[in-house]
């Protein structure tokens, strides 16, 4: 008996300690880039998110700047790559999430239930295929098909809207979007189906029996019940987008030092810049190029957390409300 | 007065009857009109997909042959040749070594949240940290990976830098699959358990991680296969090499996905045909072990 006591409290605290390496990890990754881009904080200052100019200055030589080493000449300035990273985020938003809510409108609601299985189990699929493939299926199909057939169609025909008019690149804004909203109609899809599965039965069995048609039904009984998982899975693709590297570094066009003003125009996300430019930083003796990148990656980390922290409180608090009002009802 | 209100009544029924008849005509065809949108929403998530993986399954199966498997990548200045051995055996280490750093702590870790202390404070902070964890971009994961591994403790690119910061995004994944699983073991098989006398640490390896081992599998496969299709973190913790892995520390790695990005950006088209067959064997690796992993699940509900 005492032996098996003993055993318990061995496996309890095996157990605890293991649960408890996730915060091991997370003071390290915070503890690492606060320690590596504290440099690049101080140096750089408030000029780092207002600025667009990133001048490295290589051939520049080592001075010291409020203790900490640079090089002369040097200039770090990330607005390119921060609105980059916002403004593809939100073309994926736009783009991906009325397509995700009419996928699973469809699937919850309007499908036969062996369809529904049969594409539910293909948007899992699609969840699943690697970024880095969604990236290169962009650059060998979806870029040459933007350039070719739909941008020069937008942008004569669409001229007089803004940020259509104007000059077509191979790849930019469009095709960052586009991918962009590919890899987190999946996830919207997937969250939003089961929130909208959860709408009790009886609810849509007295709409209808009032006579609402199928999509009065959902327009007034589904859609409102979810709302609120619907929002948080939103978010969650949003932060999905936010964060992604390796589908967005071969279709963003790498811009530098630029904003885009057309929604062909080249661009630079955080995540993206990041992957493209730690061998070139390790040429700077000073460390302040690993130091700004580094600082980026802080920039990008708090902003998925707060948008992941938000999403998983709406998407909690609409599927615990909505098993709540089953009781109710 | 009541002249008039008699013929106005009935007129009134009557076309309100019209009305109601043309409201309804109009209801319908918005009905239809939903429908057709909520349809299109699927094709235009489904082509691009299927247009991917037949696109790569051609490619793939055409260019794919058995030097594929016995040579190494030789990268040159001039061309690329060879076949994808250093890649694959890459691969197969890093998941191999990620697999087995994170799914015992993941495991553990879900065993201690569903068994253990499922309402305490502890665990609620276990939770909260595991989601903020598994939100982390991939990219920063690989930078602290670089920054702490490589650098720091001066592991150098290597196959266990790699396998580190490939098990840290693994983690959290396992872990809330674990605990899931467990939790949807019956109360009553606990009960059972215990009124026979077990101990804790019996109950738990002899009746509840036994009925919720399906489950369990299923996560740890979707993870692995996951973690397969990912470049960011080992983009500059695991290095590229050309030749097999041959030590854990201070020896960079190849894998499939470093060929997929980088041989696909230069020009000359041997080295885009070994990024095809490399993007073919991601897929080909990544849709199997989704379909075990559906499998399982399937072996689990027939019971």
């Amino acid at each position: 008996m005492r032996q098996s006591k003993k055993a318990d409290a061995l496996l309890r605290y095996t157990a605890a300690l293991c649960g408890g390496t996730s915060l091991i990890f997370i003071f390290l990754i915070l503890g690492t880039t606060l320690v590596y881009g504290f440099p690049s904080i101080v140096v750089n200052g408030l000029k780092f998110l207002t600025s667009i100019t990133w001048n490295p200055a290589l051939s520049g030589s080592l001075i010291t700047v409020h203790g900490f080493k640079t090089l002369s000449g040097a200039h770090y300035g990330g607005l390119v790559f921060i609105t980059g990273t916002l403004v593809s985020s939100a073309l994926a938003i736009i783009i991906g999430a009325p397509t995700a809510i009419g996928v699973a409108i469809f699937l919850s609601e309007f499908s036969p239930k062996s369809l529904s299985t049969i594409i539910s189990v293909l948007v899992e699929l699609t969840a699943g295929v690697p970024s880095i493939i969604f990236g290169y299926w962009g650059l060998l199909v979806l870029v040459p098909f933007l350039l070719y057939k739909i941008e020069p169609l937008l942008s004569q025909n669409l001229w007089f809207l803004p940020f259509f008019h104007g000059q077509v690149y191979s790849s930019g804004l469009l095709a960052s979007g586009i991918i962009l909203a590919l890899m987190i109609i999946p996830i919207i899809a997937a969250i939003s189906r089961d929130a909208m599965r959860q709408v009790p039965l009886e609810l849509r069995e007295g709409a209808k029996a009032l006579g609402l048609t199928h999509w009065e039904v959902v327009k007034s009984i589904v859609l409102p019940n979810a709302k609120m998982a619907i929002a948080g899975s939103i978010l969650l693709g949003l932060g999905r987008a936010l964060g992604e590297t390796m589908a967005v570094v071969l279709v963003s066009g790498s811009a530098i030092n630029t904003l885009p003003h057309t929604a062909y125009a080249p661009i630079n996300t955080i995540a993206a810049f990041m992957a493209q430019s730690m061998d070139s930083a390790f040429t700077d003796p000073s460390g302040m190029y690993v130091s700004a990148l580094v600082e980026l990656a802080l920039i990008l980390l708090l902003i998925t957390t707060a948008t992941n922290i938000l999403a998983r409180l709406l998407v909690r608090e609409g599927f615990i409300s909505s098993s709540e009002k089953v009781v109710r009802v | 007065m009541s002249e008039t209100a008699e013929p106005l009544w009935q007129d009134d029924f009557s076309d309100r009857r019209k009305r109601i008849q043309d409201s309804l005509l109009r209801r319908r065809s918005i009905d239809r009109v939903t429908k057709v949108f909520t349809v299109l929403a699927v094709i235009a998530l489904l082509y691009p997909l299927i247009d991917m993986i037949l696109m790569f399954a051609y490619k793939g199966a055409t260019l794919i042959s058995t030097t594929t498997f016995t040579q190494l990548t030789a990268l040159n200045s001039a061309t690329v040749t060879g076949g994808l051995q250093n890649a694959i055996s890459g691969t197969v280490l890093l998941i191999a070594l990620s697999s087995a750093i994170s799914v015992p702590l993941g495991v553990m870790g879900g065993i201690y949240l569903a068994e253990f202390s499922p309402r305490g404070r502890f665990s609620g902070i276990i939770r909260f940290v595991a989601d903020i964890l598994a939100a982390v971009p991939s990219i920063v994961l690989g930078y602290a990976g670089l920054l702490f591994l490589v650098l720091y403790l001066g592991w150098g690119f290597s196959a266990l830098a790699g396998a580190l910061t490939l098990s840290v995004f693994m983690f959290p994944y396992i872990l809330r699959t674990t605990e899931l699983s467990l939790k949807n073991v019956p109360q009553s098989y606990r009960e059972a358990a215990m009124a026979l006398g077990s101990s804790k640490t019996n109950m738990i390896s002899r009746v509840t991680l036994r009925a919720a081992l399906p489950g369990i599998s299923t996560g740890i496969i979707l993870s692995m296969s996951i973690a397969s299709g990912e470049t960011a973190q080992l983009l500059y913790t695991a290095g590229y090499s050309g030749f097999n892995p041959t030590a854990l520390l201070h020896s960079p790695v190849g894998y499939l996905t470093y060929v997929v990005y980088v041989f696909s950006q230069l020009s000359f088209p041997t080295s885009q045909n070994l990024a095809l067959v490399a993007s073919f064997l991601l897929l080909v690796f990544v849709i199997s072990l989704n379909v075990a992993a559906r499998l399982l699940v399937r072996r689990m509900a027939k019971g």
